[in-house]
């Protein structure tokens, strides 16, 4: 097996210099992923980085991220693989007077295969993040599908016979808990909660992230979105908001965020009308 | 103690405080902790959680029995502190009041808890063995937050600490605000950081199994609804929208089952391919779903008030799910308060206009007969054949006339009818409850917490 990373700071540094602030606990189960050889479950609320992390490990690691992107209706054809079946209606129609059971062995070959994401995840050889994006989203039936790939990361295709990875993929799958996953899913894979960073954090993610921004302004964007995420919002502040609204006060040239900046520019951080109402009110704010 | 003893020990007691922590997950953490360093402290607290922590509301109770049988320092084997280096330091064990929490206030204003500074580890130490150290008779001893609390009573610092953050800059607005939530926070974290020395006190003294079984709180998804504090509830609020999304996604995936749609061409086509083209078996396409229309009924009585502000909130959240969303209270009498959540309205707001303005109490007890012949006769309109009709409340009757005939109607009329009652299950039937006669008429679910209710919303499909 690769080895990803050697240990949980090596993890924590490395993710660092490709612009992904981990914490303790997103350095260690990155580490323990690999060196386990489980797959990452990384759950919690829209825009905190869980999608980033996958693209980051691949981007950390120098191996290619393929993703398979969850849906409502999402089926095997779309996940694993599926037979070109133009391709073979047009070799069956070819085939004159060949006889069927030559015809079926010709049409039911490589050739014809249309590899999907989770089947090109398996027979890759080199180095491959696996990234099974919002999970959440997909039917209960893909869980189990998942579940028998990710217990021995192989593959029956009845046409073609067994396929067994040669090198198992370091496989993250995302979740926005829009609804609890199978017991048996999470057992089989290390668990991460990621969710709002400290403030702390948040300010240097902003530093990382904007270029150009002054430290005191990074710092009172994070501790600003702080204050709004305690107040019971509809929709709490995301990293990739407050991110956003540092571009935004940059793009305005404002080197500060004080109370009718942040009127102004609530709309960037707050979507839904009743969070910007009640954020005026409770934080004392100018009205517009 | 061996580490393998330790191990054992604390999955046992993760299992013992509630946590599903399976055979293989245990084994999962022993092979984690055999490729980490054991040394560090926070990393083998992660690679604990993520082996066999799955649910971020079993966190807390994880959190606080790892620190006891991980404990990060232990008290006989602590090297006395070199003093004598800086003359100006602070002797924690000996300076007066004053200066102490002159010295927490610093602390405070410098973030030293969330920044990990080892000197406010140190400060809470040092605070909990001068103050938190009560005698409990023969020589013995014992620990308490309150008592460090009270010396220090880090609340009253607050005043001059903003003084200090916002050096003459208008008062309350924004920076005001911000800086206060920041101490706020800090202050917490300095509660949590002695409330946990103390517990490590008292498991040095008394052992660390006894103290484990008491500690830990259950998670917010088990906690009882009728049961629930103030401070529980803002958590449960926050429950509230992701459990109206599972619950509309779920109606709306029954909805859908047992109607077909078009013809799935490709799909057709792809299975006929192994029968030489011939289309044996044909494939529908999932017919487009549309979404479901719901009307609540929702007892606002005393006897349920924590349960039916829960019940609100999910209703408000539901507005946002349904196509239409119709909501009704009562507690002996049936008015309509789908005009108190309309969208864009603060919730607490909204709660709070509802009960001083509703229709919903003559007498002030509830009344379900009395209630579901008003709705009927009023409202009766409001349930069609696609519409799922919820009823919350616990079917407790103050020995009135039920009107099952009334309800029986009802739910015919609906495309389904579910009832969920927050008394445990053992209650029903007791005194004037009588659920199980209404559970004849209309499914009904015990629904005591979240988790319940979050199973009931699963299962729907
Ligand atoms: N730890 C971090 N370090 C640096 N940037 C981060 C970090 N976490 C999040 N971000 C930023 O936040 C953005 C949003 O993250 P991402 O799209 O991965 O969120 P997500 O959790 O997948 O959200 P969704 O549930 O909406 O898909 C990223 O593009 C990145 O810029
Ligand atoms: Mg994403």
């Amino acid at each position: 097996m690769t080895s990803w990373f050697t240990s949980p700071a090596d993890a924590g540094e490395r993710l660092a210099a490709v612009g992904y602030l981990a914490d303790d606990g997103i350095a260690t189960s990155v580490f323990l992923a690999a060196a386990l050889g489980k797959p990452l479950l990384a759950e919690g609320p829209a825009g905190v980085g869980k999608t980033q992390l996958a693209k980051v490990v691949a981007a950390a690691t120098g191996a290619e991220l393929i993703r398979l992107q969850c849906y409502e209706g999402l089926d095997e054809a779309r996940a694993l693989y599926e037979w070109n079946y133009k391709k073979q209606l047009l070799r069956i129609q070819a085939s004159g007077d060949q006889g069927w059971a030559e015809t079926h062995d010709d049409i039911f070959s490589e050739e014809f295969l249309l590899e999907r994401p989770l089947l090109k995840a398996i027979r890759r050889t080199a180095p491959t993040v696996l990234l099974i994006d919002e999970i959440d989203k997909a039917d209960v039936e893909v869980e189990g599908l998942l579940l028998e790939i990710l217990s021995d990361y192989q593959v029956t295709i009845p046409e073609l016979g067994t396929i067994v990875a040669t090198r198992k993929p370091y496989v993250v799958l995302t979740s926005n808990a829009t609804r609890e996953l199978s017991e048996a899913l999470k057992r089989r894979c290390l668990y991460l909660h990621l969710d709002y960073p400290s403030p702390e954090r948040e300010r240097d993610i902003v530093l990382a992230q904007v270029p150009g921004i002054e430290a005191s302004l990074a710092e009172q964007l994070a501790r600003t979105v702080a204050t709004l995420r305690a107040l019971e919002l509809k929709k709490s502040p995301s990293i990739a908001e407050t991110i956003d609204w540092a571009h935004t006060l940059l793009a305005l040239g404002r080197t500060e965020l004080d109370e009718s900046t942040t009127t102004g520019t609530l709309g960037v951080v707050l979507k839904h009308a009743s969070d910007q109402t009640r954020a005026i009110k409770e934080l004392g704010l100018p009205a517009r | 103690m061996s580490l393998v003893d330790r191990h054992v020990g604390f999955v046992d007691a993760l299992r013992r405080a509630g946590l599903p922590v399976s055979l293989a997950e245990g084994l999962d953490a022993a092979r984690a902790l055999a490729v980490i360093e054991l040394t560090e402290r926070e990393t083998l607290r992660e690679a604990y959680a993520a082996t066999m922590v799955k649910r971020p509301s079993y966190r807390p109770g994880f959190d606080t029995l790892f620190d006891l049988w991980f404990p990060p320092v232990t008290s006989a084997l602590r090297a006395p502190r070199e003093t004598g280096t800086d003359a100006d330091e602070l002797d924690l064990g000996q300076a007066d009041l004053a200066r102490l929490r002159d010295r927490l206030a610093e602390l405070l204003l410098g973030d030293a808890g969330a920044t990990g500074d080892p000197a406010f580890a140190e400060f809470v130490r040092a605070m909990v063995e001068r103050f938190g150290r009560q005698p409990a008779g023969a020589g013995r001893q014992n620990w308490f937050s309150y008592s460090v609390m009270r010396a220090l009573s880090p609340g009253t610092l607050m005043a001059r600490m903003l003084d200090e953050v916002l050096r003459g800059q208008e008062r309350g607005g924004l920076a005001e605000k911000v800086a206060r939530r920041r101490l706020t926070d800090n202050i917490t974290g300095f509660e949590d950081a002695v409330a946990s020395d103390v517990r490590r006190r008292i498991a040095e003294d008394s052992g660390v199994e006894k103290i484990a079984r008491s500690v830990v709180k259950p998670p917010v998804d088990q906690i009882d609804f009728l049961r629930v504090t103030k401070a529980d509830l803002a958590a449960l609020r926050r429950e509230v929208y992701p459990l109206a999304r599972r619950l509309a996604a779920r109606l709306t995936i029954k909805h859908r089952l047992g109607q077909r749609g078009r013809l799935d061409f490709r799909r057709t086509v792809r299975a006929s391919l192994s029968t030489g083209g011939v289309p044996m078996v044909t494939h529908m396409r999932p017919r487009r779903p549309h979404k479901p229309e719901l009307v609540v009924l929702c007892d606002a009585s005393d006897s349920v008030a924590t349960f039916s502000h829960f019940t609100l909130l999910l209703t408000y959240a539901l507005r946002e799910q349904f196509t239409k969303v119709r909501a009704f209270a009562f507690v002996d009498t049936v008015d309509e308060i789908t005009r108190f959540f309309a969208p864009g309205t603060d919730v607490v707001d909204a709660i709070t206009t509802m009960t001083r303005e509703a229709d919903i109490s003559r007498f002030g007890r509830s009344d379900y007969g009395h209630s579901f012949e008003g709705f009927a006769e009023k409202y009766g309109d409001a349930i069609g054949p696609r519409t799922s009709l919820l009823i919350l409340g616990d079917a407790r009757s103050n020995y009135q006339r039920p009107a099952l005939a009334t309800l029986r109607r009802l739910a015919g009329e609906a495309r389904h009818a579910y009832w969920l009652n927050p008394e445990p299950h053992a209650q029903w039937d007791t005194g004037d409850s009588i659920a199980t006669s209404y559970g004849t008429v209309v499914e009904m679910h015990e629904c005591r917490n979240v988790a319940q209710l979050a199973a009931f919303i699963e299962d729907l499909a």
